[in-house]
This record gives C-alpha cells, structure tokens and sequence, in this order.
C-alpha cells in the first residue's frame, strides 16, 4: 500500500539509540496537510493521483472591507469546492495507484499518525542552489596541481576531449554550469519516529533543500517489506 | 527550530557537573564485552568543548605511557556514567590545542580552588 504527504523540513539533530549510537535524523512537521482532489482511472483526468494542499496563506483582514486570501481567486476556489476553508499555499499531486486513493478523503486533514514507524519512504523535494558552479564543486573533479609550473589553472577541468577524431565534444561531458536548486529523490529513509503531538516525522538521515522547505514524503518504491 | 529543542531536551544529561576547558576530569565509560557490562575510567584534561544541545562533544586529552591519547565523547550519551570533577584548570582559552606540542612541565595547567558564579 502506498502513500504520500506533503510536509516541512524543521531541520536536522541526533538521537542516542539504545546502544548509546548517535543517529542523525531529519525533523519533518506535516501539520496543515489537506486533501483537495481525488483523480480517478475512471474520471475526467484518466489517470490516478491524489491532489493535496500544504503551508499557511496569509488571511488579509482589514476593517470596512471583506477578509480576502492573498492567493489568486482561481485557486483560492480550488479548497472551496472541496469545502476546505483555508486554503494552502503548496498545492502538490501525487500519483497512486486507484486501489490506494481509499486512504484519503477529500476535505480531511492528514498528521503525522498516517505514516508509523519503521516504514520506508522516498523524500522529493528541491535541493539547495548552488548557482552557476565549477566542476569541482558540481562534479568532484581534482582541479589541478598548485605547483610544478600551474598558472592559473587552478580549478580548471583539463581536456574537454580529442582533436580532428571526433572533431567535436561528447554528448554529457561534464562542464561548469547550474548546479542545486533541482528536484532530487532521496530513496530508502525510514521513519524513526512518529510525533504525533506535534503532528511531526523523525526520519533517518538526510533530506534534500533548506530548513523550512517543502518536501513530499511518498511511500519507498523499491524498499516493499517493512 | 523550537520543535528541534524540544526533542533534544528530552535527551540532555543534566546530572553532569558543570566544567570547561582546562579541567581535569574522570569518565566512567560503560563499556560492553559480550554480554557483561563493566565501567571504564577515562582521566584527562579537557581541552576543547564544542556543539550545542545533544550534538555538544567533549575532547579529552591524557598522556599514557608517554603518548598523548586525545578521546572525543559526547557529552549526552547514554554511555557515559557520570562525569568526575577533578582539578579545576586556570586557564584563558576556550580551546587547548597547544597543550599537543607541549610536554612535561610545560604542558602543566595551573589550577585554583573553585571557581566564581558556578
């Protein structure tokens, strides 16, 4: 059965297990997590997915006028028709099979107690930019040596390839350019704790992007037995 | 972040007696053989204090049979069985990294009876 949540990286800590072993552990918190949207095989979309809703909009209120969200109308309608009152800032979808969209109800709030401790799961989220970088920060290349007549060529990548054969670079060759700022899969995390007062995960290891950015939390595709 | 704390708090050791740079201590360590439990005692200066909350670590430094043994500990850990306050250490560095080139005399740290607004 598989599942997925949207959720907030709080940041990372350690916990001493039983053995006095330090375990480092990602600190997730998924309160205001909303089911928008069921799509169905058998429905408009043609395909199975749950539509989900996550992070706080700022409720504009003002006196002499009408509160207004400050989100577009258009999407602001999207929580109304599933009669969510507030609606949320992340609007995410995750792709299910159909016999797996039972778990969710559309207008009902997710915690933290959908997931249990010891499951597998895949974190998606955005990695930290790093701009416009060299190879060796985007590609672990050596540079080049400091001495031995070097000049200038410091952090350099050598030969970018051959001469007349092939007269031209290979496809892929690794070069300076954007690097971070990607969306990038974490497989195989588990689940070290679930907070359930705090409505929070404690999840084994680490998570792509910066404290306080959005992640979806799914259900590990490869990793089957808990 | 206040999330973070809260679970950290749960693990903090508030049982160990204050120290910093510069003094001696005695750690009982327990340590496992097999099945058996036993505890261990690791003696020596306090040269360098570092981290917060239950990632803080002490870094320990004796000399054993002439060799310098630098032992790293966290100071949360469940290992650790308490924590003896020796000599308290006058010293005016947070960090004694010096005391590796030093031998001898010279690597003595002078000591005072107690120490103010502990």
């Amino acid at each position: 059965m598989s599942k997925g949540i949207l959720a907030r990286k709080v940041g990372m800590t350690q916990i001493f297990d039983e053995l006095g072993n330090r375990i480092s552990v990602t600190v997730v918190d998924v309160s205001g997590n909303v089911v928008i949207e069921k799509k169905s095989v058998h429905g408009k979309a043609g395909y199975s997915a749950v539509k989900l809703g996550f992070g706080d909009v700022h409720k504009h209120e003002k006196e002499g006028t009408e509160p207004i969200w400050r989100l577009a109308k258009p999407r602001v309608g999207v929580f109304l028709k599933a009669g969510i009152e507030a609606p949320r800032r992340h609007v995410i979808e995750i792709r299910l099979p159909e016999s797996d969209l039972d778990q969710y109800e559309v207008g009902k709030e997710l915690t933290a107690e959908f997931f249990s401790a010891g499951e597998w799961v895949d974190v998606v989220g955005t990695s930290k930019g790093s701009g416009f970088s060299g190879v060796m920060k985007r590609h672990n290349f050596r540079g080049a040596k400091a001495s031995h007549g070097a000049h200038e060529v410091y952090r350099h990548g050598g030969s970018i390839g051959t001469s007349a054969t092939p007269s031209r670079v290979m496809p892929g060759k690794k070069m300076a350019g954007q690097h971070g700022n990607a969306r990038v899969t974490i497989q195989n995390l588990r689940i070290f704790r679930v907070l359930a007062d705090d409505n929070a995960l404690i999840i084994r290891g680490a998570i792509p992007g910066p404290n306080g950015g959005v992640v979806t939390i799914k259900t590990a595709v490869k990793k089957t037995v808990a | 972040m206040e999330l973070i704390k809260k679970i950290e708090s749960a693990q903090l050791r508030t049982d160990h007696p204050h120290f910093r740079a510069g003094d001696t201590v005695r750690i009982h360590l327990l340590i496992r053989e097999g099945d058996k439990e036993r505890v261990q005692v690791y003696e020596g200066v306090v040269i360098a204090r570092g981290g917060s909350g239950a990632s803080e670590s002490i870094t320990v430094r004796k000399v054993s049979y002439g060799i310098g043994v630098e032992r790293v500990f966290p100071v949360h850990s469940p290992r650790i069985e308490k924590i003896e306050l020796g000599a308290i250490g006058r010293v005016r560095r947070a960090k004694l990294y010096y005391l590796r080139n030093l031998s001898g005399k010279s690597a003595r740290i002078r000591t005072k009876r107690e120490r103010k607004g502990t």
